[in-house]
């Protein structure tokens, strides 16, 4: 039997011994999405080979390079209009797998790469699954992500499979796992090198072994008594991280999961109308536009052509040094420069302890190691493509660097400083090409901050701005373009909302009232939290940078707070204590109000302070504000960026919340002329 | 074929330059494994001296190391730190022993492949990380291990346990192997004692030499005279700036109190007049003088001769005698005319027994073929930064630590010509004769 017929995005071959191979070869892209022309063409594909009397099996794999399926095509849901018309959608698609499912010949999915959402769970719907054990190779079911859950069966076959505790903490937490994690918890049957991929995906063909069943005790788990109990203890460590009325997605996973128990054709049409409710939820549609605003930053150092190898880092402290361990994660040669050993040292226990915590081979972390070189003479300085300087925020200090740096350097080299409150042209007013300095600001903790800003001034050549920017994206941050203003972006409207929770501190509302105020809009962590969290010593000098006047007496009680030690979580106290590095915090009561104008006034004086942004052009447009404050502060990404919130509540409705604190509170909530000129 | 050589240096072709070089601090080893494996020395010290250089790790021609004891895990451990120090996969490596003068051995390969025109840069030099030494198991044990993994049946398994016997479990250790001879049966300290009992070394003059060293190393390290060494940084946070086996409270009085280490009883070499029992790498870099020009290299100095000597194995520490002594011949030098000498401490017993033979008319005349005795070095002249008695002496390291040492003391004093020479367990001598010149001189 042979399948000539040409399809446009599935490519199928049979070999000798009777298999079919199918490859996915996704038409005019460049990476594997599911739309409804390829399960189309699948279906069509299926229904052929199903009647066929001489095949022995099927094995799906695919054609392009980079990785066999992403997921669903995001772009798709965008032109949903109903919950009908989305449940029916996903129908389609459920049927299309549940042909794959009861194919009565063996299958077998050959994963290399990425296989991710609905390419997971299209390979879960074969007999058979094994897996490239490569470094790109990452299996999971991030839809959570995006607001929504699986739709293709993948909260029914996942549990199904290998259990309830490890398919909900995939499902429920979106992570991803390599292909050796995946063979442990029996996801996929067979984790191998890429040069025995195909043999093993034959070899499952051939010998036809039983299928992977999940174990007595994971079969346990989907039973009812222990599905009621698993699921409390699970709802439970959901809210930790989301309420149900920010994220309603996870706890829908949970209550499918208790219903049906991951079984019978109920379980699936069930997770079919789930998911069509959830798709259009405002939530879902603000977390595709957060995916959309990341792509967006991601595509930003696309088409530039630089490849830094060497990147010297001066300045060992907590930035400097988590700045060159990143880089070094990411592949490059790094050289660390300060005077003393005894200040590198210190930052390269810290390397050494995120390498072991993310790369766990020990070959892997030598490499890293090896990579990241002490260097007390900046001997580095000469052939490293990028010299970023961490030193502290001290304008004489950073000018007298750089024209060293300057003189000692590559043509062609970018110098970056990584300050956060002084203007570029303080420091390049001494240097001769002054256009050749840029600022790379992280944020802290390296490792955790997706976002970095770029800055640049007038001065600045878009060349080394460019060439900062794919930098970034070569080390796996999301880069934002800002222009050289105090406090950039970020920190620039962190600040007020920062300054505005120390106000509601001193007239004596509580620190977990204030908090809890912002984790009901939705922020990750509260501003008093933030502010211990960040060190209350960073928090003093941001705070003397800055342009915005802070109250003295409030910058008085900070600067008293430094001198006593209370520095926050790292010294165990601060705007609260802690034991072990916990927080101990005031339990509120279930049913404790929250004066509601606690949070108007902290949210209002960061939106304010972002439309200010916003017309003083600080970023290029309001998506790349909202996408800066979502990577760079945590900003509730379900509400989709604060210029997309203000836009949604409408401009009238905040310009007027804001002239009533005004008229209560001061000056300091005059709505800025932005919402009057900017209005959409 | 006659034994003279014709020319009038072993080492024949090209000008070999030095052009750069680095070590670690050598770290005293304690009752456990230090905090670096012996690539781990090499790399951390080796990294830092390429980064300064204006060609790139990849240029490099050949890397050659000097290591007599690496982990089972670093085979071939040249070409496992070649490729950890970024030279690439293209640059080949080698890894050479010659016990205590491994790391002089490299140098001479690299020197000779420089010389012959095959090569322009060579990495070369030696590391040791002795407090890694391996604990091993007993003949007895991994004959009984191998008769438990061929037994099939449960009988002869049970058999087997019941023939076991607790002396199998006794450690053996490497270390205490590799510095005895297998062929006179010697500890490498015996050896000592035997030098000098021959010379009549006293216990006192031992002690002496030693408190010499130590004070020597601390004067180097309080005046800065050390800026070869490189830090070396531990996954803990640590920091390893100088070497750690110094110990600047060292007295006579102290040292006469140590008993015998190697003849327990009669004996005079001890602990505290032997060299010390270290971890550390040290590098040089040599280049041709196309090389130089090529990538404007700093020239530190020249590898004038080069010559390796055989003794009997049970007085293994005169090799620096007949390894000296033909370069001298050679170039019609007295010892005087070396301006600075660094004759590795192994023993002091046995640097003083070397002193004394060269002192020796009959000496010079059985053992060196000379009518009369070749004279006193000069001790101001000799090991002025202190030994390896008081930094130690990892053994694949030590070769090139005293070569690089000896041209940064020939710099300082603006003096010309220096020997650095080792003597070598198993009965050997090397010897290198380098000058100090600070530009290409063809």
């Amino acid at each position: 039997m042979s399948v000539q017929q040409a399809y446009q995005n599935w490519r199928v071959a049979t070999d000798n011994d009777q298999i079919v191979w199918l490859w996915l070869d996704k038409y005019d892209a460049t990476t594997n999405t599911l739309n409804k022309s390829v399960l189309e063409e699948l279906r069509a594909i299926i229904e052929l080979l199903t009647s066929s009397t001489t095949i022995r099996g099927l094995i799906i794999g695919s054609a392009k390079s980079n990785g066999f399926i992403a997921g669903a095509d995001i772009e798709q849901f965008s032109q949903l209009s109903s919950a009908e018309e989305a449940t029916a959608l996903i129908r389609k698609g459920q049927e299309i797998f549940d042909l794959l499912a009861n194919f009565p010949l063996p299958t077998v999915a050959m994963i290399e790469g990425f296989c991710l959402g609905g390419g997971l769970e299209l390979t879960l719907a074969c007999r058979y699954r094994v897996a490239e054990d490569g470094k790109k190779t990452r299996l999971g079911l991030p839809e959570i992500q995006l607001g929504i859950h699986p739709g293709w069966g993948g909260t029914v076959r996942l549990p199904r499979l290998i259990g309830a505790l490890q398919a909900m903490d995939l499902i429920l937490t979106g992570r991803t796992v390599n292909a050796k994690a995946a063979k442990a918890m029996g996801i996929v049957d067979d984790a191998v090198a890429k040069r025995h991929l195909q043999r093993a995906a034959r070899q499952f063909i051939l010998d036809t072994p039983k299928p992977h069943h999940a174990t007595f005790l994971q079969q346990l788990t989907n039973t009812r008594l222990l599905r009621y109990l698993i699921a409390m203890l699970l709802r439970k460590k959901v809210a930790q991280k989301a309420r149900p009325d920010h994220y309603p997605a996870p706890y829908a996973v949970i209550d499918n999961w208790v219903r049906d128990g991951a079984k019978g054709t109920e379980a699936f049409i069930n997770e079919a109308n789930s998911i069509g409710k959830l798709i259009l939820t405002d939530t879902s549609r603000n977390l595709v536009r957060v995916f959309f605003l990341q792509e967006l930053l991601k595509s930003l150092g696309k088409n530039i052509n630089f490849e830094p190898q060497h990147i010297h880092v001066v300045g060992a402290g907590v930035m400097g040094g988590d700045i060159a361990a990143w880089c070094c994660l990411r592949g490059m040669k790094v050289t660390l420069q300060d005077r003393e050993p005894k200040f590198i040292a210190p930052a390269i226990k810290r390397a050494a302890d995120l390498f072991k915590k993310i790369l766990k081979n020990p070959r892997l972390i030598e490499e890293a190691m090896d990579r990241l070189i002490p260097d007390l003479a900046g001997d580095g300085i000469a052939n490293a493509d990028i010299i970023i300087e961490a030193i502290s925020e001290n304008v004489v200090a950073k000018q007298n660097l750089f024209k060293d740096v300057e003189t000692k350097c590559k043509a062609d080299a970018i110098l970056a400083t990584n300050t956060s409150s002084i203007p570029l042209s303080n420091i390049s007013a001494v240097l001769r090409r002054p256009e050749r300095l840029v600022g790379i600001h992280f944020f802290n903790p390296v490792a955790k901050m997706l976002l970095v800003e770029i800055a640049q001034d007038a001065n600045t050549n878009q060349s080394f701005v460019n060439k900062a920017i794919a930098f970034v994206r070569k080390i796996d941050r999301l880069p934002l373009p800002v222009k050289s203003t105090p406090g950039f972006l970020v920190n620039r409207v962190l600040m007020p909302y920062l300054i505005e929770a120390m106000m509601l501190l001193n007239e004596n509302h509580s620190a977990e009232d204030i908090d809890q105020a912002a984790l009901l809009f939705g922020m990750p962590m509260g501003p008093i939290e933030l502010a211990d969290t960040v060190g209350i010593d960073i928090c003093l000098s941001v705070a003397e940078h800055l342009p915005q006047p802070v109250p003295s007496h409030l910058l008085e009680k900070i600067r008293n707070m430094v001198n006593a030690g209370q520095l926050g979580r790292k010294t165990n106290q601060g705007f609260y204590k802690y034991k072990k590095g916990k927080i101990i915090k005031k339990q509120l009561a279930n049913n404790h109000e929250i004066d509601p104008v606690i949070g108007q006034r902290l949210i209002l004086r960061m939106i304010n302070e972002a439309m200010a942004c916003k017309r003083e052009k600080v970023v290029a447009n309001g998506d790349l504000l909202d996408a800066g404050m979502i990577f760079g502060t945590g900003f509730a990404p379900f509400r989709g960026g604060p210029m997309h919130y203000t836009r949604v509540e409408g401009y009238q409705k905040i310009v007027q919340q804001l002239q009533k604190l005004q008229q209560q509170f001061g000056e300091r909530f005059t709505p800025d002329e932005g919402w009057m000129v900017h209005e959409e | 074929m006659p034994k003279k050589s014709v020319s009038n240096t072993h080492l024949t072709g090209r000008t070999v330059y030095i052009v750069d070089g680095s070590r670690t601090p050598f770290l005293k080893a304690r009752s456990k494994p230090g905090p670096f494996s012996a690539s781990d020395l090499a790399v951390a010290c080796g990294r830092d001296l390429l980064l300064r250089q204006p060609f790139s790790p990849t240029d490099i021609d050949e890397v050659i190391v000097g290591c007599m004891i690496p982990a089972s895990t670093e085979a071939n451990i040249a070409r496992v730190i070649s490729l950890r120090l970024g030279c690439g996969k293209l640059v080949p490596a080698f890894t050479v022993q010659r016990n205590c003068a491994s790391g002089l051995q490299s140098l001479d390969n690299a020197a000779q492949l420089i010389a012959s025109g095959r090569h322009h840069i060579v990495l070369a030099g030696g590391v040791d990380a002795m407090s890694h030494s391996p604990i091993l198991y007993s003949d007895e044990m991994v004959n009984w291990l191998g008769d438990l993994q061929s037994a099939r049946k449960i009988s002869q398994k049970i058999a087997l346990f019941t023939r076991f016997k607790p002396r199998y479990l006794k450690p053996v250790i490497s270390l205490m192997n590799g510095l005895t001879d297998c062929i006179v049966g010697l500890s490498m300290g015996q050896t000592a004692e035997n030098i000098a009992y021959q010379f009549n070394i006293s216990r006192l003059q031992m002690d002496e030499f030693a408190v010499r060293s130590h004070q020597r190393l601390a004067d180097a390290q309080d005046n800065h005279f050390l800026s070869e060494i490189v830090p070396l940084y531990d996954n803990k946070g640590n920091v390893y700036e100088a070497d750690d086996g110094l110990r600047r409270d060292t007295t006579i009085e102290k040292l006469i109190k140590l008993k015998p280490f190697f003849d327990k009883k009669y004996g005079s070499v001890t602990a505290g007049n032997s060299s010390q029992v270290s971890d550390g790498a040290a590098w040089l870099i040599l280049a041709s003088s196309e090389a130089v020009k090529h990538y404007q290299l700093p020239v530190l100095g020249k590898i004038v001769d080069v010559q390796w000597a055989g003794v009997d194995p049970s007085v293994m520490g005169f090799g620096p005698i007949h390894a000296s002594t033909p370069i001298l011949l050679r170039h019609n030098l007295s010892l005087n005319d070396i301006d600075y000498w660094e004759i590795n401490e192994a023993f002091a017993g046995q640097v003083l027994g070397c002193l004394a033979a060269w002192q020796n008319t009959d000496y010079c005349r059985q053992n060196l073929g000379l009518d009369h005795a070749l004279g006193t070095i000069d001790q101001s002249r000799l090991n002025i930064d202190g030994g390896a008695i008081a930094m130690g002496h990892p053994i694949g390291a030590s070769g090139t630590r005293c070569v690089l040492h000896l041209l940064n003391v020939l710099k300082r004093q603006q003096a010309r010509l220096g020997i650095a020479t080792l003597c070598i367990g198993g009965g050997q001598g090397g010897a290198m004769l380098i000058e100090n010149i600070s530009e290409v001189q063809e």
